[in-house]
């Protein structure tokens, strides 16, 4: 299954909604995205992974790349995923650290930054 | 450049309790969804339980990222190859390059990407910083139990075995051959 992406604004805050496969070949449009997103002037994103069936290291990567250039414009990356085998990924790496990884896209938006 | 060894490009062995598919593909990423189906596959054929057929997933398809990464930066012409073999109670995958590794193997234990993600970016566009080399062995090293990676001048080995059933493991290809 190749990867979807799907973008809406709620609030100060955008969500993009992934359905897929998140790997070396899929990750670039994943970043061309989240680029699109900043150049916007869109910080506040909330990437929605409940859709998503397969992350590994390179798409962890673009994550980290989309937080630290939201980042730079005091912004927020935050994570919808409730899937054990994508979560699994993140607690392998620590990224659970780094990340605010919530339940619903109700809960991300709603989160205080 | 080293080269493959001389043998049938698609060897195919089956004794009585090994079975081996070997995938052998140019080091392009959208082969690495075909590695990674092949061997979940293979697998589940084999009778690796379901809960694992995920780690089983993400590990060769760590391992065959890494390689086609490897062979696109010193021998994009060169294919990578991934071995399966599935017997004796495990089932076993290879995944192999041809870029020679004369660096110590990185991998094994947990990794912890916690500081690179807090890190001020180093690059003009945080979106083209990769994250630290070795990444991909650290989470097959966090993922899989038995795993062991070798290299030397001929390239590099990503070895990764799971338990499977004895009696899961259905013949691979095809039938046995009916009775003369």
């Amino acid at each position: 299954m190749d990867l979807s992406l799907a973008t809406r604004n709620e609030g100060d805050k955008t969500v993009i909604s992934v359905g897929g496969e998140i790997d070396v070949y899929t990750a670039p449009k994943l970043r061309e995205q989240i680029v699109q997103l900043v150049e916007e002037h869109r910080y506040h994103l909330v990437v929605d992974m409940e859709d998503v069936e397969f992350l590994d290291s390179t798409g962890l990567g673009v994550l980290v790349g989309g937080l630290k250039r939201v980042r730079a414009h005091d912004g927020s990356l935050h994570l919808v995923c409730t899937q054990e085998r994508i979560l699994k990924i993140f607690r392998i790496t620590g990224l659970t650290k780094v990340f605010p990884i919530h339940a619903s896209v109700a809960e991300a938006v709603a989160a205080q930054d | 450049m080293p080269q493959w060894p001389k043998q049938s490009p698609r060897r195919t062995e089956r004794s009585a309790q090994v079975a081996t598919v070997e995938l052998r593909f140019t080091a392009l990423p959208e082969h690495v969804r075909t590695a990674r189906l092949v061997a979940v596959s293979l697998a589940r054929h084999a009778g690796v339980d379901d809960e694992t057929l995920d780690e089983v997933r993400l590990a060769v398809g760590e391992a065959a990222t890494r390689a086609v990464g490897r062979h696109r930066a010193r021998c994009p012409l060169e294919p990578v190859l991934v071995r399966l073999t599935d017997g004796s109670g495990r089932f076993v995958a290879e995944v192999v390059d041809l870029v020679p590794d004369t660096e110590p193997a990185t991998g094994g234990g947990e990794p912890d990407l916690t500081e690179h993600a807090e890190a001020e970016p180093q690059g003009v566009d945080p979106l083209d910083e990769p994250l630290p080399p070795g990444i991909d062995l650290a989470v097959i090293g966090g993922l899989v139990d038995d795993v062991t990676v070798t290299g030397g001048v001929g390239g590099s080995t990503v070895r990764m075995a799971w338990p499977a059933t004895e009696t899961g493991g259905q013949p691979v290809f095809g039938s046995p051959a009916p009775p003369a």
